[in-house]
């Protein structure tokens, strides 16, 4: 097991190399650059600009010298656009918020999402399934920025009860409305991955045998349609979770979170490259340590697997 | 006037407006009680910087203006008044200034603001090491070798500015800019405390770092939250001022910025959400704001030889800004005071006199009629050769709107067909600088409130000149007009070759549009730039 891990994350570093150089090709294929506006910069200005961020070296030596920086010193660099801010000082700054959010967010629509999917499961074709199934569908096609406006219409300007946005330290109350627009699709979705392994489960031979020997029905989710019933859901959990995470750019906008889930949008379109650079690798790692985190579950889980 | 006539006359009015300055309650007003004396306003984006060697943007240079104090500030009307200099004169050629700095101004780590720090700053700005966008602002200015320094030529040491004594800092341009003085008041030519600078690099800007000489110090700065600004008991008129805290939030939506205003959190918003200006006018009242932008909307035309024919032909071009119809767009589209544009110009800059040109005079109906007699002329259009043009412009609902209306007027009225192509922001950049397009959008925003700083825009050099209108008699125009007594009639004589040549469509003259709570007093409405600074303002007592 121990070799296993070990290698999954040898594995890591070439992966990430290749996100690095795949995403700089991308990046100097895009049209425009960091500093071009609507008022044209004199060449010399440009010039200057260039060289201090180092963008009048060849591709092959900037890439190079960005590696170099992350390997030796662990430094991202500075943003181009926020030219006070380092790529790690926003990240550090905006991180813990989306985590914060991101997290509550994944256990909400965790512990919910298995509960609405088993119980359909269980109930199957009867009004409670119709009635999950049916809110699964309603929650999925409800996209946050349709969700986030009323979420502040009702709690908000109807009943006074939440700020309508901004974070200040993170209080329940600015944390309350960003949960609830993101973990509701997530509710959803695992509700509808759980329901139909759960269905899977509960009609294969080993619950019939437990069902035969006059179990109660209680004992046998618990005991033994749980744990099967659950690895399709977390092979889902993995990527969800770096996904709450890493935050959301409509929510970030929209609630003035200052997370981090909105450069991904607009670093693109500010054309930072820095940071489009900094929370593509953190969302790469991420995305791999918890994959690995995954499967190391899946091994304890279903005896079955081993590696 | 003569320019020295003009430096004395600016010594006199800086001394009548000086006791207009700080926050002077008006009769009648009662003052709320300190802790109610917090100012809260919303910006659209992330503030790019506070360095004032850096800044650029309109939301920094906001923030700036209260952390740091210049040689001189606006007054309500956009006038200069004295700040950190209490006086300057001028010599006879215009080209040297003379700043008397104020003896009692302190930084916040209660040091001495001297001359020093201001030749510091400005050699900071244009260091090529600093890399500032906005390094060829202190070139437009004219200060000496402030170009050649950018480029690398010559050392920053070279610039044309000296401290004679801690008290007294002497300018030299290479040529005369009646509009220097303007400009002082502008981030960039602020001071620096060049020992916290050097201490701390790039982190100088940071909380707990940054030193400054406004009214007000950083006392917090979370990205893509919030700013929180206090009192700065070192600063020289402390005494006159009354609001004690201010706090700038990071709203990105409009709407939501509306909302946080009704719920009393913020005293401003950056702007009113698209269209909803009117409706919020009427059940809003005075609190519902539009005061002039100074920035212009405009349609570039390609003029290049290889572009489209037809938009070489001068008959096309006035026909197209004939037919463009724009009470339609300032009424139906955009419905927040902006005002029709047939000049570049904006209306409200400072000493501006929109010319007469034709365009203006004539109504629409008479308008549309000369456009389809100039294009019946050009052969194109309705019984013509067929004509498709291209209006480019950058991903945005009121651009495609404006774009719409403007394609069915041209169909309507010159028979002839527009496609519209929007493209995101950097992409367009690019395709309107190489010329990929018949007709693109532009804007312009003033650097300074003088009328050269739109009319700069349309000569040969001009990075900004996407339409590449190439004229030397323009080039000309302006370059007499620097050194002009009254520069106003060789600006007009420029508008009106403007129209005469069509390079450009104007379309309309910007407007800001925000919410103000009523409890704020001071701010200045009728200060074209919008230069506030919260030490001139107060909060009254809720009725």
């Amino acid at each position: 097991m121990i070799t296993y891990i070990l290698r999954r994350l040898l594995v890591a570093i070439p992966t990430i190399l290749i996100l690095i150089v795949l995403s700089f090709m991308l990046m100097f294929a895009a049209p425009g650059g960091p500093f071009n506006s609507d008022k044209p910069l004199p060449a010399a200005v440009l010039a200057n600009i260039e060289a201090r961020y180092g963008l009048d070296q060849p591709y092959v030596v900037q890439i190079f010298n960005y590696v170099k920086n992350i390997v030796l010193h662990f430094d991202f660099g500075p943003s181009f656009k926020y030219r006070d801010q380092t790529v790690s000082g926003l990240i550090a700054q905006g991180f813990p918020v989306t985590l914060t959010y991101g997290s509550w967010a994944f256990a909400v629509s965790t512990v919910l999402g298995v509960a609405i999917g088993t119980v359909a499961a269980i109930r199957h074709n009867t009004w409670l399934d119709y009635l999950a199934v049916g809110s699964a569908i309603g929650a999925s096609v409800l996209p946050n920025f349709v969700l986030s406006p009323i979420l502040v219409l009702v709690f908000t300007i109807w009943l006074g009860w939440l700020p309508a946005g901004g974070w200040s330290n993170g209080g329940w109350e600015v944390v309350v409305m960003p949960v609830i627009a993101l973990a509701t699709t997530y509710v959803a979705s695992i509700a509808r991955i759980m329901r139909s392994s759960m269905l899977e489960v509960l009609g294969s031979g080993f619950i019939r045998t437990a069902r035969a020997k006059g179990l109660p029905m209680s004992r046998i989710i618990w005991r033994h349609a749980m744990k099967p019933a659950m690895l399709p859901v977390l092979s889902y959990l993995g990527p969800a979770f770096v996904g709450m995470i890493t935050g959301s750019v409509v929510i970030d906008i929209y609630f003035s979170t200052g997370g981090i889930g909105q450069y991904f949008v607009n670093s693109a379109l500010n054309r930072d490259y820095a940071v489009i650079m900094g929370v593509t690798i953190l969302v790469g790692v991420l995305t791999i340590l918890f994959n690995l985190l995954v499967d190391i579950l899946y091994a304890w889980i279903d005896p079955k697997i081993r590696y | 006037m003569t320019l020295r006539m003009l430096g004395a006359a600016s010594l006199i009015a800086l001394a009548a407006a000086g006791s207009l300055q700080a926050a002077t309650p008006a009769a009648g007003d009662t003052l709320a009680p300190p802790d109610q004396q917090t100012f809260s306003y919303n910006v659209i984006d992330e503030f790019v910087t506070l360095d004032p060697a850096l800044i650029e943007v309109v939301d920094d240079n906001d923030v700036a203006r209260q952390l740091f104090e210049g040689l001189l500030n606006q007054d309500p009307l956009g006038n200069v008044v004295p700040a950190g200099a209490t006086s300057y004169d001028v010599s006879e050629d215009g080209l040297t200034y003379t700043f008397h700095l104020r003896p009692e101004s302190k930084w916040s780590n209660g040091e001495p603001v001297t001359a020093e720090d201001y030749v510091f700053a400005w050699r900071r700005v244009v260091d090529p090491a600093t890399a500032s966008n906005y390094a060829w602002f202190m070139g437009l200015g004219g200060v000496a070798n402030a170009d050649k320094i950018v480029a690398g030529e010559v050392a920053p040491d070279q610039l044309g500015v000296a401290a004679t004594d801690p008290q007294t800092l002497v300018v030299t341009l290479e040529r005369p800019a009646p509009f220097f003085p303007q400009m002082t008041a502008n981030a960039n030519l602020f001071p620096v405390p060049q020992k916290v600078v050097e201490q701390f690099g790039t982190e100088w800007t940071q909380p707990g770092n940054m030193v400054s000489n406004g009214a007000y110090t950083l006392s917090e700065r979370v990205p893509q939250e919030r700013i929180t600004m206090v009192r700065n008991p070192n600063y020289w008129d402390n005494a006159n001022t009354v609001i004690e805290t201010i706090n700038a939030y990071v709203i990105k939506d409009e709407q939501q910025a509306v909302t946080r205003w009704r719920d009393g959190e913020i005293d401003k918003t950056a702007v009113v959400p698209a269209g909803q200006f009117p409706t919020l006018k009427e059940e809003l009242g005075d609190e519902a704001v539009a005061v002039p932008n100074l920035c212009t909307y405009y349609y570039h035309v390609n003029l290049r030889e290889d572009a489209n024919p037809a938009l070489l032909d001068p008959k096309v071009r006035e026909a197209l800004n004939l037919a463009i119809d724009r009470d339609v767009i300032i009424n139906a589209i955009l419905a927040g005071g902006q005002k029709p544009a047939y000049t570049l110009t904006h209306w409200a800059t400072a000493g501006w006199e929109v010319p007469e040109v034709p365009a203006a005079a004539m109504t629409q109906e008479e308008r549309n009629a000369r456009a389809k007699e100039l294009m019946a002329e050009a052969g194109y259009g309705e019984g013509g050769e067929p004509l498709t043009l291209e209006i480019l412009f950058n991903t945005s609902e009121s651009h495609q709107q404006i774009a719409i209306a403007v394609s069915q007027m041209w169909k309507q009225t010159l028979g002839i067909d527009t496609t519209l192509a929007n493209q995101e922001w950097q992409t367009f950049l690019d395709a309107r600088k190489e010329g990929a397009f018949d007709i693109g959008r532009a804007a312009w925003c003033a650097d300074y409130n003088e009328a050269s700083t739109f009319l700069d825009i349309m000569t040969s050099d001009s990075d900004a000149n996407d339409s590449q209108y190439l004229n030397p008699e323009y080039d000309a125009l302006l370059e007499t007009a620097l050194t002009a007594e009254d520069p106003l009639p060789s600006y007009q004589q420029a508008e009106q070759m403007i129209a005469r040549d069509v390079p450009i469509l104007p379309v309309y003259f910007y407007s800001s549009n925000f919410l103000l709570d009523g409890t704020v007093r001071g701010w200045p409405m009728e200060n074209a730039q919008q230069y506030w600074y919260a030490k001139d303002m107060y909060q009254v007592a809720e009725q």
